[in-house]
């Protein structure tokens, strides 16, 4: 029988170790992600003898970092590997829907909290909940085959699958992520400010917008930074209604291709370089996010320390 | 005339307000009801039960209900005692200040950030690749059980601190062992919320495609063995509406089976956290 301070002493070095493997889960994806972009990293100046079969470009040259931004266009099979259009379209397409989804979330959240009978914002809350849980794959169905023959019939181009598409797909996307994060703010605000404002007598508008806003104002920030973090890290949906030609795009209706739909497009065969630059497309993609992340935890810690 | 001012922009504002609030209810009833619509009419027993035709355009998707399951389940068996010990670590083990503690967090945090194609990234060097399961519903399970997890560990970690401490003071009071204080006391009381951890767990990752198609892979048939490829039903939809002409009308049926799956789990977690929100 084993007696039962070994047994106590088992599991807390269990339950220990368990929580040390859980926490070290985003170091080891850090680690091979980083792993298998080295090829693309290290290529500068310093090409392996082994390797020149897929790190010479057309010109003959070495691949280097700077190819990224200044070769002729993006054509792996060329070992052309411009990313810059794909840059542009992934912002173009998050700043947007950032635009769209930060105004509308927040309005829904002071709906929920100030405006709604008990019984609307209850059911209004539940469907922010199952949208929340819609499959992106599901969103992007639904734009593929709803909102792009729509946006098709007022584009001058006559081409639904656009980075109009794609900005309108993120901001339904992530309304809840909106909602969800600045309800949250808005009720961490002080019951007494909001007391004090009716003792003097102000009214609904004043008491949101000028009490709640403002003493809310880090956590909706952090509200917008989860949009975002949420919207440039979008795969599927953006990959189903945008079009994806690699072309920088030079109105609203064009056609564009994100960095994530570049890697969930061309990862199925790519090899040397080309995987590689994919890789590394997506650690420059994992280290934005992880900043922003904490940057959207810091923001809504601010708040509550400092209310 | 302050006051008049004061009313009218009030006005403007409750309009503002009350428009984004319709507006987004009209995108999402709209939304779910198209695809709902568009899909449910072909559901029926065959649909269910027969395997996929001509690339899906016609027949069933059973193998593809076969490979989700078998991949959730991988995934469910990773991340169940992961995140249980995680949470029961984190929620009784340590002080919530210390920097162990807030290490593990702000990690779970950020691995709770991470899109999701990035996890297909990750599976496809790791559990493929580097752990040379190629690409199987064993590499796509596992890869999606790293994905749930912080979601898993933040619901569960926030179930056991709802068990009343009472019941820790009366396990105390009887000087019983942190082992039978663990599993007599606390993992009881503990379970409609680590159900909740589990459906929220299991909903996630019914959602996921990105991270799948590069680690469960593409496969049709019927899987024979957890290293066999195969593909979940999201993986279905994005295949049939993209690469397959003539598939959008079985996307939207497998879309509507994933939908009403999603919604059933939304209730049953609701119910469940409420029972659980009474209980405390």
């Amino acid at each position: 029988m084993i007696s039962a301070v070994t047994r106590d002493a088992a599991l807390a070095f269990l339950l220990r170790s368990l929580a040390l493997a859980s926490a070290g889960i985003i170091c080891l994806i850090c680690l091979f992600v980083a792993r298998e972009s080295w090829l693309a990293l290290d290529s500068t100046g310093t090409v392996n003898p082994a390797d020149t079969v897929g790190s010479v470009n057309a010109d003959g040259e070495p691949f280097q970092l700077s190819n990224l931004v200044n070769d002729d266009g993006w054509n792996p099979d060329g070992q052309q590997f411009n990313l810059l259009p794909m840059i542009v379209g992934s912002l173009l397409a998050t700043f947007g829907s950032a635009l769209l989804a930060g105004p509308l979330g927040i309005g829904v959240a002071v709906f929920l909290n100030y405006y709604a009978p008990k019984k609307i914002g209850w059911a209004v809350r539940r469907l922010v909940e199952i949208m929340a849980g819609v499959p992106s794959v599901v969103y992007g169905l639904w734009g593929l085959s709803v909102l792009v023959p729509m946006i098709a019939s007022l584009s001058p181009i006559e081409q639904g699958q656009s980075l109009l598409a794609g900005i309108l797909i993120l901001t339904f996307m992530t309304i809840p992520t909106v909602v969800v994060a600045s309800d949250a703010a808005i009720q961490a605000v002080p019951a007494n400010q909001i007391h004090a404002a009716a003792a003097l007598g102000l009214g609904r508008r004043a008491t949101v917008w000028s009490i709640v806003l403002p003493a809310a104002r880090f956590g909706l920030v952090s509200a917008i930074i989860l949009q975002f973090a949420r919207a440039i890290g979008e795969t599927m949906a953006v990959l189903m209604v945008c079009g994806n030609i690699v072309k920088m795009p030079n109105s609203i209706f064009a056609p564009i291709r994100t960095l994530t739909s570049n890697i969930a497009l061309e990862m199925g065969y790519a090899d040397n370089h080309h995987r590689s630059i994919l890789f590394l497309s997506g650690l420059v993609g994992l280290v934005i996010v992880s900043v922003l992340m904490l940057a959207a935890n810091t923001f809504s810690k601010t708040q509550r320390l400092s209310t | 005339m302050q006051q008049k001012l004061n009313t009218f922009s009030g006005i403007v504002f409750a309009v503002y307000v009350w428009t984004c609030a319709l507006a987004f209810c009209a995108i999402a009833g709209l939304l779910l009801y198209s695809v709902v619509s568009a899909g449910v009419t072909q559901v029926n027993w065959a649909f269910l039960t027969q395997e996929p035709i001509d690339s899906g355009r016609d027949g069933g998707i059973a193998p593809i209900i076969l490979s989700t399951v078998l991949i959730i389940g991988v995934c469910l068996l990773a991340t169940v005692p992961l995140g249980v010990g995680t949470a029961i670590f984190l929620a009784d083990r340590i002080s919530g200040k210390s920097k162990l503690a807030i290490g593990i967090r702000t990690a779970l945090d950020v691995l709770g950030g991470v899109p999701s194609i990035i996890f297909g990234l990750f599976g496809n060097a790791f559990f493929c690749i580097a752990l040379g399961m190629g690409y199987s519903i064993l590499s796509g399970g596992l890869t999606l059980a790293c994905m749930v997890l912080p979601i898993f560990v933040r619901v569960a970690e926030s179930a056991i601190r709802n068990v009343a401490v009472d019941h820790y003071r009366a396990a105390m009071a009887l000087a019983l062992s942190k082992w039978t204080t663990t599993f007599r006391v606390i993992l009881p009381r503990a379970i409609p919320g680590l159900l909740a951890a589990l459906t929220l767990g299991i909903a996630r990752a019914l959602a996921e495609t990105a991270a799948l198609i590069f680690t469960s892979g593409y496969v049709t048939r019927f899987p024979e063995s957890l290293n066999d490829s195969g593909r979940s039903l999201s993986v279905h939809i994005y295949d049939l509406a993209l690469n397959v002409t003539g598939g959008n009308d079985r996307a939207f049926a497998t879309a509507s089976v994933l939908v009403i799956l999603l919604l059933l789990i939304n209730v049953v977690t609701h119910f469940v956290t409420r029972k659980l929100l009474r209980q405390s």
